[in-house]
């Protein structure tokens, strides 16, 4: 895809011993490409979806609303897909035994959801705003605040993960990993405050739209 | 025009949880090794086969292992791997031992052929990943 980051990217120090060397070899989409996995209400609870809801307290932070469409490349909604999210809590720390920066967990986040995208592709989280944090990629670098998002769509064709980011953060032109993505499909990573979809008095909304690849696959009729 | 990709990070396994797999299935392992040889730590490998439908997925420990059980793959299940430092996922295959070749494989030489091709093993087959190197993976443009 045009959009999409090469492998090879120096700035990115740890794609340098992990992105293969040899150009990848066409396969034409068959049966198993043109199929995945179908994931249903048994695969997510109504808290999935409210990061916010999780625990006992309220977690600490700026509540946002996070919600978009899901449609392919042809305009046509990605209904009923998996949609996985995952990200820091307002201090910049992962719940991850992984993650040594000495900033506090939040007992009341653990920084994971996942919902179904509705019959129009539309999908909806309730989170706090995640922190920026160190990486060790170069001296002084700083991830921008940013929210890991996995989709299935309806073929193994479409699968994409990614991150969206949220507007006029000042750390997005000093980050490797957002630049890795040609500059005239950069700003599609970075979601749009949408004072319409907030709600007054308790949270602000971000809105996030995500494109997937159009494939041969057939509506059933 | 697509959403662009980014890489899944260290930290996936919080919001890409691995389900256990079907109990009678077989087991699809093996290792993610970088250009060095080195075990990657922080990949993930998800499998999907059409026939019998079926989804896996498994994180690679320490070791660079992965494992994900599935029903009995027909010939082959496409495999996606994501990880930190890949920017985008890379899709391979694995094989089963001892299937008649397909275009695919019979459109590859014998060197890169091989490493698409499963070892057998008591309850499964084996495959090892070379994102890089003398032995790197063959890797689909889907
Ligand atoms: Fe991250």
């Amino acid at each position: 895809m045009e959009s999409d980051p090469p492998l090879a990217w120096p700035p990115y120090r740890s794609t340098a011993l992990r992105a293969p060397t040899l150009p990848p070899v066409p396969l034409p989409p068959g049966r198993t490409e043109l199929t995945g996995p179908v994931f249903g209400e048994g695969d997510v609870r109504p808290t999935d979806a409210d990061l916010t809801r999780q625990h006992a307290g309220d977690p600490l932070g700026e509540r946002i609303v996070v919600h978009g469409r899901v449609v392919d490349t042809d305009g046509r909604p990605v209904s009923h897909t998996l949609v996985e999210v995952w990200q820091t809590n307002a201090a910049g720390r992962y719940r991850h035994a992984v993650d040594r920066h000495p900033a506090p967990l939040d007992p009341n986040f653990t920084g994971a959801g996942r919902c179904l995208t509705d019959a129009g592709g539309r999908y909806r989280f309730v989170t706090i705003r995640p922190g920026a944090y160190p990486w060790k990629n170069s001296p002084n670098a700083w991830r921008p605040a940013h929210i890991h998002f996995s989709l299935f769509g309806r073929a193994f064709v479409q699968r994409l993960v990614t991150q969206m980011y949220f507007p006029g953060d000042p750390l997005l032109p000093h980050d490797a990993i957002a630049n890795s993505v040609p500059q005239a499909a950069r700003d599609r990573l970075v979601a749009a405050l949408d004072l319409d979809a907030s709600v007054p008095e308790w949270a602000l909304a971000y809105r996030f739209d995500l494109v997937l690849r159009a494939t041969p696959f057939e509506e059933p009729r | 025009m697509t959403t662009p990709s980014q890489t899944v990070g260290p930290f996936f396994a919080l919001g890409m949880p691995c389900p256990d797999g079907v109990p009678d299935g077989v087991w699809l392992r093996g290792r993610v090794l970088d250009g060095a040889g080195d075990p990657v730590p922080d990949a993930l490998v998800e499998s999907w086969q059409a026939d019998p439908p079926a989804f896996s997925r498994g994180a690679t420990d320490d070791a660079g292992h992965w494992a994900v059980r599935v029903p009995p793959p027909q010939r082959y299940v496409d495999l996606s791997v994501f990880a930190r430092g890949l920017l985008r996922r890379v899709v391979t295959r694995l094989y089963l031992p001892g299937v008649p070749d397909d275009e695919v494989l019979a459109g590859l030489d014998p060197a890169r052929r091989a490493t698409l091709v499963a070892t057998a093993m008591p309850d499964g087959y084996a495959l090892d990943i070379h994102l890089q190197g003398p032995h790197e993976t063959v890797f689909f443009a889907v």
